[in-house]
């Protein structure tokens, strides 16, 4: 491999990073295993109600208007949830201090992580999106032209989720506090956003749930693949891509300030006397 | 080398205080070419802060600190190549392999070769060099506490610093693999010009390996020289016993040679004995002498 100039060669080393710690999870049986798991389980409850049309949709079934929301749901989960426990349990176990300790180290780590993470989201995406046609038929009702605008859509979503899920581990520092800070409250809106249908989001939520990426994430994506009539469903009763796009944009620009000045906070504090800290401190634990 | 006749590190009324306590005094001391400095002293003494802020991982509260030519808080990536740190890591990577990780460190040094100076070192001969050629395809999550120990060196010396820096580094070793280490950094020394500043809370591991021991308590330097000298400075004077006309004599002396010559010069003296107090009494005691004044501390903030 030849060698180019500093910048560069650091994102270059991150790209590997990140392909190498993919190949990891692609070997280990409990990152596979969870992935698989809930997929089959997403996968199972939707055949069960293939046959269920829902009210109003202009015929369509729930999976296929379910769909669009399972994406969005895999982008939050895999870009909010996985970054801040990496970041948290990387800062945690030494990995951030060692990268700290190397020559443009800090860079290499943060586009491994972001590589890494995107990748990792492939693989749900696969098991959901790959038997599909066999078992719920065609989800798409818009064409070539619909599966380009959902792939925008899914990375403009990536765009918008992944700084805040760095800048989520940044501030919890600890993987206990991911679960409690991060994961939590993306638990609790995923089940109020309408992941299975905007039939789904409960009345008291449709303001709350409007101000975060989640909805709007999958409005662009049932706004690109559901057939005309479906729009009588969303909140308001049409069609808003531009505000979706413009909600996860906005969400995309604080997330892309915030992140790196609470990750170089993160590099900041990693020393080899904090780490032996954590070290006395899981000993006494036990 | 472009460390030869350069000062390495050059630290000069460093303070440091956290939370009001003062662990850092206004330290100051020099590393010079090719020189391999223990930071010795009792736990609590500063020796891991400080090594943080020559490495430039601390922001000090005074003083001025040069680390080969740079100060530490300003070092760029050029700068950071230049330095080898060997961490007391504890379980970071688990899922990589041995030779991969090892591989994917030293490949951050790529960009920093000179003509004449290849960065960095080939991974496969320090993992030999090491004795890990036979764990190289394991998982770090596999590893013993000592064969991670031997790895962690193995990542401070793969970028072929010209200044290198380990705290505790033989903490969990057993005295072949200590043995082995110290023969490595040695190694390294002589081979390279590498300059070393290591911490250690064991006397004799300092003696071994170090050229001059900076023994720091209580926030302060308090000896500064070659193991012998440090022994001298802070161990007070040698008791000359000795009997004479079949009485018993004990006398204390900074120069115990002078006045030995001129005890036997007066002739008549039987049973002749020098006792110079050795280094670990004298370490011992400013270890005592800490920990009492650490003790007392204590007391007046619960009070």
């Amino acid at each position: 491999m030849s060698t180019s100039a500093p910048l560069p060669w650091a994102v270059r080393l991150g790209l590997r990073r990140g392909v190498t710690e993919f190949r990891h999870m692609l070997r280990n049986p409990e990152d596979l295993g969870w992935n698989v798991l809930i997929g089959l389980a997403v996968l199972v409850y939707l055949v069960s109600q293939r046959d269920t049309v829902v009210p109003g949709s202009g015929g369509l079934t729930l999976p296929n208007l379910a769909l669009p929301g399972i994406l969005a749901s895999v982008v939050l989960f895999g870009m909010a949830i996985g970054p801040a426990f990496a970041l948290a349990a990387e800062a945690e176990d030494g990995t951030l201090l060692r990268l700290r300790t190397t020559p443009r180290g800090t860079t290499t780590y943060t586009v491994g992580v972001v590589v890494g993470q995107l990748l990792g989201a492939l693989p749900m995406l696969a098991i959901i999106l790959l038997p599909w046609p066999f078992l719920l038929g065609d989800p798409m009702h818009q064409g070539a032209a619909g599966w380009a605008a959902m792939v925008g859509w899914l990375l403009l979503g990536t765009l918008a989720i992944l700084p805040l899920g760095i800048v989520g581990g940044a501030l919890a520092g600890r993987p206990t506090r991911v679960m409690l800070f991060v994961m939590a409250p993306v638990v609790a809106l995923a089940f109020v956003s309408g992941v299975f249908g905007p039939q789904t989001v409960p009345p008291w939520a449709e303001g709350v749930v409007q101000v975060f990426p989640l909805y709007w994430l999958a409005h662009g994506l049932r706004a690109t693949t559901l057939p005309a009539g479906a729009e009588s469903l969303e909140i308001g009763g049409a069609w808003h891509p531009e505000i979706a796009a413009l909600v996860l944009l906005a969400w995309a620009v604080a997330g892309l300030v915030a992140a790196p000045l609470l990750l170089r906070r993160t590099h900041a504090r990693q020393t080899a006397g904090a780490l032996a800290d954590r070290v006395q401190a899981a000993l006494q634990r036990g | 080398m472009d460390v030869s006749g350069e000062t390495a590190i050059r630290v000069a009324g460093l303070r440091m205080a956290y939370d009001g306590r003062t662990v850092l005094d206004g330290i100051g001391f020099e590393v010079g070419a090719g020189e391999v400095v223990a930071l010795l002293g009792p736990n609590g003494a500063g020796k891991t802060t400080t090594v943080e802020i020559v490495e430039g991982f601390r922001r000090r509260d005074a003083g001025d600190v040069t680390v080969l030519g740079t100060d530490p808080e300003h070092g760029d990536d050029a700068w950071r190549a230049r330095i080898g740190v060997v961490l007391q890591s504890w379980r970071d990577h688990r899922r990589w392999r041995v030779r991969e990780l090892l591989g994917h460190l030293a490949d951050s040094y790529r960009p920093y070769s000179r003509p004449g100076f290849t960065r960095p070192r080939s991974v496969d001969d320090l993992l030999a060099r090491v004795g890990l050629t036979d764990a190289a395809d394991q998982r770090m999550a596999t590893l013993s506490g000592g064969q991670r120990r031997r790895f962690d060196v193995a990542v401070g010396l793969v970028g072929r610093p010209d200044l290198l820096i380990l705290d505790e580094p033989t903490a969990g070793l057993d005295p072949a693999a200590r043995r082995e280490f110290h023969e490595i950094v040695h190694e390294v020394v002589d081979r390279d010009g590498t300059v070393v500043l290591l911490t250690t809370h064991d006397l004799a591991e300092a003696e071994v390996v170090a050229d001059r021991i900076l023994l720091l308590a209580g926030g302060h330097v308090v000896a500064d020289g070659s193991p012998a000298s440090v022994a001298r400075e802070v161990a007070g004077p040698a008791e000359v016993r000795w009997s004479a006309d079949g009485a018993r004599h004990v006398h204390s002396t900074h120069d115990p040679v002078a006045f030995t010559r001129e005890l036997l010069a007066r002739g008549g003296v039987d049973d002749l004995e020098v006792v110079r107090a050795s280094l670990e009494d004298a370490y011992l005691q400013i270890v005592r002498r800490h920990e009492a004044d650490a003790a007392r501390h204590d007391l007046e903030v619960t009070r």
